[in-house]
């Protein structure tokens, strides 16, 4: 192998999916690429881009009826043949390895690590089992994994994730590739363990030789580790090159937009530089229909909204046959919300942020520990009065609305439910000046909600959780689910909504930037606990606590790369 | 390991109560146990004692109690149509029917997965229609029907098989089988055929949609990327995953086959317990009924303890936890 | 994948399902439409005569043109036989279903819903069911009948505990698909919001879980009536069922059964064939609409 031979060359590829009537959709246009080894090359786009079709062409593993229609591929100089419209002639797992999203899955649950390292040493390499034990040892050392002998031995299920993904990482490279295919390695890991393997991988890639495909949505992680990058949109390439200079001087107007609305770690800004950015009726519906909320909820202020004290989640106490420890998904969180203001919860999985907000919303029971608002104990039996003063929206777009009832109606069940249709407007006319409140059209209201896309979802839940006019938001992951540009939009509306009509919001996410951006007081959590807790500005530049520090420094972000924002 | 063992014993236990308590229910309060059990011109004495000798005036929890006692120590009861000790039916019954269920769990497993894993690995495939056509035909005749039209080709027509009877069978004691002479064997052909079709089926179509989903896993998908051969790929990595619910449907159908067992039976005068059991129901004979219940629930529930447990041995998933 | 841009395409129905579909609905009108369609009344003992017993289809050598399908053993048109029987068979089915439906889901939402010791009460006690075969708790149901109702043989009586008897097992199958489907959409978001906002409890599970839920039912009945129509056949088979001077087809094969191997082979062929189409077809129609609607439930039992 020698330099000047990249490791990947693709020329004006084209993948299509035959559609019944004749025609095709277009899923990867003209696109062309070319790495070089060691280099990393990060394909990044939103959803819809075409960017994960482009790593199944290469590997042949495309899904019917999807056939590469033109271009050609060659891997470390040796030709794909693609006449069949499968690529074909490169030795899968030899040629290239192949890393997917979740390392969950990724790995057959009934079979031991070793058993799964040695299988492709089996039969690419024709090891005997003693050797390939030696060699999956060897493979497993290289990616880091603490304790490698004893690892041998272990099904998946007995590793954490990010130790399934360095084994998935292994196996791909067993009988090293040239080529390395990584499909969003890292979005289904921690914040602390992504940062991990991106360093594995940079490494590995660096040391072997070995060209990275890495197929991705996270800007961050692009500028952490990617040499150069291309830029998809709608199965085509938008913009192709270095990383620093493509993502610190975008020039082509949708690049410029997506990088745009990545939120930054750095600084505060007061909106997302979103086109098209202000809309005059929604801004109007929205004072039209809220406004007079705002009356009701009282000044905002420096008073409390929400106090929360001592409040803890413990699971499996009380069983008869327990085994093991009981768990503290919650332990003694402590702290309140003033009104007016957006409140941030952060934290890594398990760290008990939504378990938190499930104890404010009402469904799930403290085992320890009250919460009072507005002056009123929060128990778990609540007045009709509460259930309408706290609402909250969720993560996932796809199950926050009932597939099997139109919009406007279900906007409409809280109104009537809370008797709040006398204000001189009928539910029907209340639930679409919502609608037009949260940025949506009004013959919304008569469609189904598959009919939506993932952003027009989540305006839904919002417009359903303001019908009955609360006094807290709870927002629990509103905006992981979405594309980077959508998700700015989102977070936009929520500003507004803030902003004009006095809504507390309490803002619960992993995403540090995205509460750095939003939220007026952060609260760090950590396994149950609350290690820090202050306002966001001080908190974000001069963390006090270690964890906090650890968290803000482990984000990749594209802070140094970025232009001055506009 | 000791963990799962006690849980699984303890819903066996609790399984097997409930189905004791029904029994229990259906032997005390169907009808009058005294008027059925004393003769016709009993005096009023006579019935008195026998309501006192069979514990009959004490209490109800009492009565289960005992009732429990003497189902443990396998004391069935006697038979009311014709006066033999249950027990004694039943160990004399139950040879004909476990060998025709042997052979029908076997029959369906041997044919059932082969047909289920080709089906699923050429879903579009002729014969893979075929199969699916046929399974459906399967699993909409009536094992009485299929059972008729057998006899009316290879008994009546034909006539290459018996149409009914075990045939000449060896006695070893404590065991009949017919497996042991030629007319034996040639007897359980054509019940064992009736009783395998609809195991048969049903284990087919589950293997095929198992192993459908399977191969569509993130872990397969990531198989093949790494290039290993398709057939290992599908035999060793597959199948092993889509085999683990076959097990749990296995046993809970010989449960179920016991019990078309009674349809089987009825259809080719089968000596055993299914036609005993017929013969109870038609003739309203308790004691006969209710211990049948007992059987098929314990069988039940012994086979799904096994199976259960049978289950923590292959999935290591399930290992771990019971570590 | 990025595959989800791309509209799947509706799958027509197949021919063959339609042709079934077509065949199922044809023999369901007929039977509903017996006493409108059917020759004579085979109930009303005056419609037959011990004189025509026994004659073969009429297309056949001593056939009769006024009976299509030869006669039975007691001279009934075989042919009214059967449309009656397959209507009583149908019914029998249907309430069997309807009875198992109404139980299944009650206690599935309720279990899936509420979870902790409701739900293991109920799915313990689906468990105790679950262990005894459909059979046997049928042929268990009709044998305490037997002994408690003395006419259990009436054409009063034994509908209703045929219907008992089938339905009573049944209803673990509804019980078990509504709850996991139930612990689902529980689970879902959308149904936490409306907790949130203190919706009663009947509310949050008709108005908004069963709508979710009821896809898979609807797809269960209409393999379930083919099951159940089956069983009722087995329990008329066995001489558990229907009384001979009101024969589902179940008791027409059992009463055919018995002159079969005297090469009258119609009495007991002809009723066989009905109910396999009836059932086949049935089951071929509940097949595709499973994968068409919930490619999910493929697999379950």
């Amino acid at each position: 192998m020698t330099a000047s031979v990249p490791a990947l060359d693709i020329r004006n590829l084209r993948v299509e999916y035959p559609l019944p009537d004749s025609d095709s959709f277009v899923a990867v246009k003209d696109l062309s690429l070319h790495i070089a080894p060691g280099e990393i090359h990060a394909l990044v786009g939103e959803s819809g881009a075409g960017k994960s079709t482009v790593g199944n062409a290469i590997m042949g593993l495309l899904d019917r009826p999807g056939r590469i229609a033109a271009g050609s591929i060659s891997v470390a100089g040796k030709a794909v043949d693609i006449t069949t419209g499968r690529a074909q002639g490169i030795r899968q797992g030899r040629d290239i390895g192949a890393i997917f999203q979740d390392p969950m899955t990724s790995l057959n649950p009934l079979f031991t690590v070793e058993s799964q390292l040695s299988e492709t040493l089996r039969f690419h390499l024709g090891l005997d089992r003693g050797k390939a034990r030696a060699r999956a040892l060897e493979l497993l050392r290289a990616v880091e994994i603490p304790d490698p002998e004893r690892r041998l031995k272990h099904f998946p299920h007995q590793l954490s994730g990010g130790q399934r993904q360095r084994v998935v990482i292994a196996a791909a490279l067993s009988c090293d590739p040239d080529l390395l295919v990584a499909d969003e390695p890292t979005t289904a890991l921690d914040v602390s363990v992504q940062a991990t393997i991106l360093e594995l991988l940079r490494k590995l890639a660096s040391e072997r030789k070995l060209g990275v495909l890495l197929v991705t949505h996270n800007m961050g992680v692009v500028a952490q580790i990617a040499d150069t990058v291309t830029i998809m949109q709608n199965g085509e390439m938008v913009e192709s090159g270095p990383t620093r200079e493509v993502l610190s001087q975008p020039r082509a107007p949708y690049a410029r937009a997506l990088i745009g609305a990545v939120p930054r770690m750095d600084r505060r800004l007061p909106r997302f530089p979103v086109p098209g950015d202000h809309d005059q009726a929604e801004s109007e519906a929205q004072t039209k229909v809220l406004g007079d909320a705002k009356r009701d909820t009282g000044p905002a202020g420096t008073d409390d909204l929400l106090r929360v004290e001592d409040l803890s989640v413990v699971y499996g106490a009380g069983r008869l046959f327990g085994r093991g420890e009981p768990f503290k998904a919650l332990d003694g969180a402590s702290f309140s919300v003033r009104r007016g203001e957006i409140f941030g919860i952060v934290g890594e999985s398990g760290s008990g942020k939504s378990t938190l907000a499930g104890c404010i919303a009402g469904l799930i029971k403290p085992t320890k520990g009250s919460m009072a608002f507005d002056g009123q104990s929060l128990g778990e039996r609540r007045s009709k009065a509460m259930h309408r003063a706290v609402q909250m929206i969720f993560q996932d777009p796809y199950s926050s609305l009932n597939t099997r009832m139109r919009v406007g109606p279900a906007i409409q069940e809280p109104i009537d439910f809370f008797g709040l249709a006398d204000r001189g407007r009928s539910a029907t006319e209340d639930a679409k000046l919502l609608l037009q409140a949260v940025g949506l059209p009004v013959d919304a209201a008569s469609r189904f909600p598959h009919a939506f896309s993932g952003g027009q979802r989540q305006r839904v839940s919002i417009a359903r959780a303001l019908a009955s006019r609360p006094q807290l938001l709870i927002c629990d992951e509103p905006t992981s689910a979405l594309d980077v540009s959508v998700q700015a939009r989102v977070l936009n509306l929520l500003k507004d909504l803030r902003d004009r009509t006095g809504l507390t919001i309490l803002f619960i996410s992993h995403d540090l930037s995205v509460v750095r951006q939003m939220c007026d007081r952060v609260a760090v959590m950590k396994n149950g606990r609350i290690v820090e807790l202050g306002d966001a500005e001080a908190l974000f530049d001069a963390p006090q606590d270690a964890y906090t520090r650890e968290l803000i420094s482990l984000i990749p972000t594209l802070d140094h790369l970025a232009a001055p924002a506009a | 390991m000791v963990g799962i063992l006690i849980s699984r014993l303890i819903q066996a236990i609790t399984v097997m109560l409930t189905v004791t308590a029904i029994a229990f229910l259906m032997f005390r309060f169907v009808g009058d146990p005294v008027q059925l059990m004393s003769r016709e011109d009993a005096s009023v004495e006579e019935k008195e004692e026998l309501r006192a000798r069979l514990g009959l005036d004490q209490p109800v929890y009492v009565q289960y109690a005992r009732f429990i006692g003497r189902v443990v120590q396998g004391d069935l009861g006697m038979s009311f149509r014709n006066q033999r000790e249950v027990a004694t039916l039943i160990a004399e019954k139950a040879p004909a029917t476990l060998e025709l269920v042997l052979i029908a769990t076997t029959l369906s497993l041997l044919i059932g997965i082969p047909l289920g894993v080709y089906s699923a690995l050429h879903p579009n495939g002729v014969l893979s229609r075929a199969i699916q056509g046929v399974s459906l035909v399967g699993i909409s005749v009536p094992t009485f029907v299929t059972g008729i039209l057998l006899i009316l080709v290879f008994a009546v027509s034909f006539r290459l098989l018996p149409s009914f009877g075990r045939g000449q069978t060896v006695d070893l004691g404590w065991w009949t089988t017919g497996f042991l002479t030629w007319s034996g064997i040639k007897a359980l052909i054509l019940p064992g055929i009736t009783l395998a079709l609809y195991s048969l089926t049903l284990i087919m179509r589950l293997v095929r949609s198992e192993m459908i989903d399977i191969l569509s896993t993130d872990y397969i998908r990531f198989a093949r990327a790494r290039g290993l051969p398709e057939r290992y790929i599908i035999f060793r990595l597959a199948l092993r995953n889509a085999l683990l619910p076959v097990i749990t449907v296995t046993g809970l159908q010989v449960g179920s086959l016991i019990a078309f067992a009674i349809v089987t039976e009825t259809v080719f005068q089968w000596p055993g317990l299914g036609l005993l059991f017929m013969q109870a129901v038609i003739f309203v004979d308790i004691p006969v009924m209710t211990s049948y219940l007992l059987l098929v629930g314990l069988v039940f529930v012994t086979i799904n303890t096994i199976v259960d447990l049978l289950y923590v041995v292959v999935d290591p998933r399930l290992r771990a936890r019971a570590a | 994948m990025k595959t989800g841009t791309i509209r799947r395409k509706r799958l027509p129905m197949p021919p063959y399902v339609m042709a079934a579909a077509l065949v199922g609905l044809a023999i369901i009108l007929a039977a509903i439409l017996s006493p409108l369609i059917s020759p004579v009344d085979p109930t009303d003992n005056a419609s037959f005569n011990l004189i025509d017993a026994e004659l073969p289809p009429s297309w056949l050598e001593g056939g009769d043109p006024r009976y299509l399908l030869g006669t039975d053993n007691q001279g009934r048109d075989l042919l009214s036989a059967i449309l009656y029987g397959a209507r009583i068979s149908i019914l029998i089915g249907a309430g069997a279903v309807l009875l198992a439906a109404t139980i299944g889901v009650s206690l599935g939402l309720l279990a899936g819903y509420l979870g902790g010791w409701v739900d293991a009460l109920v799915m313990r006690i689906a468990d105790v069911f679950l262990s005894l075969p459909t059979i046997l708790l049928a042929l268990l149901v009709a044998g305490i009948a037997r002994a408690v109702i003395p006419d259990a043989d009436s054409v009063f009586w034994a509908p209703i505990i045929l219907i008992a008897a089938i339905g009573i097992n049944e209803w673990v199958q509804y019980a078990r698909t509504v709850r996991a489907a139930t612990m689902v959409e529980a689970s879902r978001d959308y149904v936490r919001a409306v907790r949130i906002m203190g919706l009663p409890m009947p509310s949050i599970l008709f108005r908004h879980i069963l709508p979710n839920v009821i896809g898979p039912i609807l797809v269960i009945s209409t393999i379930n009536l083919a099951a159940a129509v089956l069983t009722e056949a087995t329990l008329s088979f066995l001489g558990v069922g229907m009384p001979p001077d009101y024969p589902s087809l179940g008791t027409l094969i059992r009463i055919g059964n018995e002159y079969a191997f005297s090469g009258i082979w119609w009495i007991t062929v002809f009723p066989a064939v009905t109910l396999v189409s009836l059932v086949l077809a049935t089951n071929i129609t509940g097949d595709w609409l499973r994968d068409r609607f919930n490619p999910k439930l493929r697999g379950s039992k």
